[in-house]
């Protein structure tokens, strides 16, 4: 039986595609979802130090499934080996209703002006990909302030000199700080840096109908029990279903973006939630499967007028792949720093971004959530064995005495770090999975390495007694801040999608997600992914009443 | 024992979980004469996939990895519960790794000091961990990680037996009542 044409189908419920749902249904459009993972409440991700979106080492708790997703990564060394997603390498985000947000730390970060304009700044570093967003922050200010407002944050950057001019403060006030940030905060100020309250999509106060949140231990990789963390999945999904204009369908795995003969999309196939086959028709498509899935599924469609797949004449689709290079520094101190209030996460500075001397962009470096006990057993300084009598007596001592500072450094993109498809391994529904390779530039290193000394700077100065860097691999990043593989440009011969995250050759096929991404910011991407939702999603409603829809 | 009565009211299902889990470790602790017993007749092992020796051998390893001071080790714990419960699930594909490496580490001890590993006393069997080259500290650096797993992750997998670990860090339990809505174990986990 033929599935009844609507106007968009939208291929990924997580952070963009859950906004972008919601504006295209509040805008009067008739929406499907497609979502291959579940709808869980915090109860199917029970709190669970070994298994969660974080540390996998027993499973994720919110997908993909083990069994049926694997990926092919490909070492410095040019070594392939298959990898399932519970393990680091595979780049996990998530697959739930929701994508990351359903777990994610929250934290909402802006990006600056600057961060829009890389090579303008800097100039293009030989051997990288560098280039200028086609938009500004001011032309996304507007769309930050919708996300700020409508999914909800809280915090304070006020005291933050740094960021881009805003019309509005945050909607919700900081949660209150807990001892890290007392120990923390002085000492910033100290050495001259502008500390502030991290801004966070985290009810600190009731909000959009749910309650504040209630400081707990288990917060980044796992699902909040009481609602308080603010994701696609207690906000804008719910929100677009409210309309009665989208249909969210989970279980659902796309197979491929569907094109007729003259190249326009015409729908997407998809293995429905009892592993049929299905074809969903629409007048738009919108791929917003995160960086790497979205990447797979475009290189996946192919057909004789396009055989390298879609959006891909110039071989741009799966490349740039970038996450963050995270460093920064642990450090012991003789009193307890430890006081088990949630989320951890609280004090900030953007000190760091720009303005390094001879460096390329910098970090946001800001306190670590709480740490888990296993998270702990491999932060031992060189020197201190890990395992024995040695090793024990370094947990006891240490874990309620420890701090860590660290940061995303913002990569410098590069054409060889990418997403392909394999032409050997298929996924259970004998899809071809994707392939990871490539590295990171020499740049990107050197800022990483100059983030971990300020890291380690700001702990002394806190008074820490013994502080060593936590430092980054040169391997392709991605992870759980994947971005870049369709970048966004004016020129079709260098990008994937055009300013409007429309896919350059096909005028109704849309990549909405952390793919479009030129640069990354030296902060986590979810605000802006969301932001670009609102700007990109509201074009297409505009557009679409022009022509009397 | 460490049990402060604490954990139990908070979960009392798991509280009966973990008592049943001690019985049974009772068991594990004399798998010799294990035989006698119905319920481990089968293959005359108290565990679901490890041998009566293969865990006594891993006991001796997971206890030299976290040891006994003044606070209880591995095997205490019971983190080769833990890891024989994992094999059965999230580490299925370690087994042959297991079965192997358990294996080395034995020859390697009976070739150097006429024994098997969990006879030898404990600074042998460090110098013997210390020693190992190969497959054989491959092996090691996995059930390193395991063990940390089992003895500082969640009591709910059969390891860190009364959140023992935790109470050693000075980490709160179980810091909010209600919260053992989201603890019940899972079926068959
Ligand atoms: C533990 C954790 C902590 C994080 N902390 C932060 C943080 O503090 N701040 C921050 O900014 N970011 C954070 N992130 C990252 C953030 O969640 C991501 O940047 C964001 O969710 C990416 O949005 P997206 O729309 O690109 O993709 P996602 O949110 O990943 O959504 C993509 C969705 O598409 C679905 N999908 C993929 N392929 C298919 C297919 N073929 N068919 C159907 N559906 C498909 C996936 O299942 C998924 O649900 C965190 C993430 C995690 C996991
Ligand atoms: S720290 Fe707050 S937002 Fe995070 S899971 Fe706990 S209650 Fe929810």
């Amino acid at each position: 039986m033929a599935l009844k044409h609507v106007n968009a189908v939208i291929v990924g419920a997580g952070a963009g595609g859950g906004v972008a749902a919601q504006q295209l249904a509040a805008g009067g459009l008739s929406v499907v979802l497609l979502e291959r993972g579940k709808w869980y409440t915090a109860s199917d991700c029970r709190k669970d130090d070994l298994r969660n979106q974080r540390t996998s080492v027993l499973g994720n708790n919110s997908g993909p499934d083990e069994e049926r997703n694997p990926r092919v990564v490909v070492d410095l060394k040019g070594q392939e080996r298959v990898v399932l997603p519970s393990q680091g390498a595979y780049s996990n985000n998530a697959a739930c209703v929701g994508g990351g947000t359903f777990t994610y730390g929250a934290q909402a970060w802006r990006y600056q002006e600057k961060d829009f304009r890389m090579a303008t700044t800097y100039g293009v570093p030989e051997g990288s990909t560098l280039r200028d967003w086609p938009i500004s922050y001011a032309e996304l200010e507007p769309y930050y302030e919708r996300a700020e407002y409508e999914i909800g944050v809280s915090g304070d950057v006020s005291a933050d000199p740094f960021h881009g001019p805003r019309r509005q403060p945050l909607p919700m006030p900081p949660l209150p700080v807990g001892r890290e940030h007392g120990i923390l905060k002085p000492a910033a100020q100290r050495l001259g840096l502008h500390p502030f309250d991290i801004p966070m999509l985290r009810n600190s106060v009731p909000y959009g109908g749910r309650p504040p949140c209630m400081q707990c231990r288990w917060c980044v990789g796992f699902a909040c029990e009481v609602n308080a963390k603010c994701g696609t999945q207690n906000t804008a999904i719910p929100a677009a279903l409210a309309t009665g204009n989208c249909e969210l369908r989970t279980g659902c795995m796309a197979r491929e973006v569907l094109t007729d003969a003259r190249g326009r999309a015409t729908g997407v196939a998809y293995y429905d939630a009892d592993d049929r086959l299905r074809e969903q028709t629409a007048d738009i498509v919108i791929v917003s499967s995160a960086a790497v899935e979205s990447a797979r599924l475009l290189l996946n469609s192919k057909s004789k007028m396009h055989p390298a797949g879609l959006g891909n004449r110039y071989d741009w689709v799966g490349r740039n792949l970038q996450g963050h290079t995270y460093t920064g520094a642990w450090g012991l101190f003789d009193f307890d720093t430890y006081d088990d209030i949630g989320p951890g996460a609280s004090i900030a500075v953007c000190d760091y971004n720009h303005g390094n001397p001879g460096l390329i962009g910098g970090a946001m470096l800001a306190n670590e959530f709480i740490r888990l006990p296993y998270q702990f057993v491999s932060a031992v300084p060189g020197g201190v064995p890990q395992w024995g009598r040695a090793h024990k007596d370094f947990m006891r001592q240490w874990y309620r005495r420890s701090i860590a500072i660290q940061g995303p450094t913002q990569e410098i993109p590069i054409a060889e770090s990418r997403v392909e498809v394999d032409a050997k391994v298929k996924d259970f529904w004998g899809l071809p999975v994707a392939r990871l390779s490539g590295g990171k530039h020499p740049k990107t290193m050197e800022t990483s390495v100059r983030m971990a000394e300020k890291a380690e700077a700001w702990l002394k100065a806190a008074g820490a007694i013994r502080t060593w860097p936590k430092l980054a691999g040169k391997g392709t990043s991605g992870g759980q801040h994947q971005a870049g593989t369709c970048r966004m440009g004016d020129d079709p011969r260098v990008s994937v999608v055009d300013k409007y995250c429309r896919v350059h050759d096909h005028d109704n096929l849309y990549v909405i997600d952390g793919s479009v991404h030129v640069t990354n910011g030296g902060f986590n991407p979810v605000l802006t992914i969301m932001a670009i939702a609102y700007y990109a999603a509201e074009r297409i409603v505009k557009s679409r009443k022009g022509r009397g829809v | 024992m460490l049990d402060d009565g604490r954990y139990g009211l908070a979960l009392g299902h798991v509280k009966i979980h973990s008592l049943r889990r001690r019985r049974f470790l009772r068991i594990a602790g004399t798998a010799t004469a294990c035989g006698a017993l119905v319920s481990c007749g089968r293959q005359n092992t108290p565990w679901r996939f490890l041998t009566a020796a293969e865990g006594r051998t891993l006991a001796a390893i997971c206890e030299q990895i976290v040891p006994t001071d003044q606070t209880p080790g591995a095997a205490w714990a019971g983190v080769v519960n833990f890891i024989d419960r994992q094999l059965m699930g999230p580490y299925r594909r370690q087994r042959d790794a297991y079965r192997t490496g358990l294996m080395e580490i034995d020859r390697a001890s009976v070739s150097k000091f006429g024994k098997d590993f969990a006879s030898l006393d404990a600074p042998q069997q460090t110098a013997l961990l210390e020693s190992l080259t190969g497959g054989a500290q491959r092996f090691f650096a996995t059930a390193i990680a395991h063990t940390m797993q089992g003895y500082y992750g969640d009591p709910r997998h059969g390891g860190n037996r009364d959140a023992v670990s935790w109470r050693m860090l000075g980490v709160p339990v179980i810091p909010i009542r209600g919260r053992n809505r989201y603890e019940f174990p899972r079926q068959g986990a």
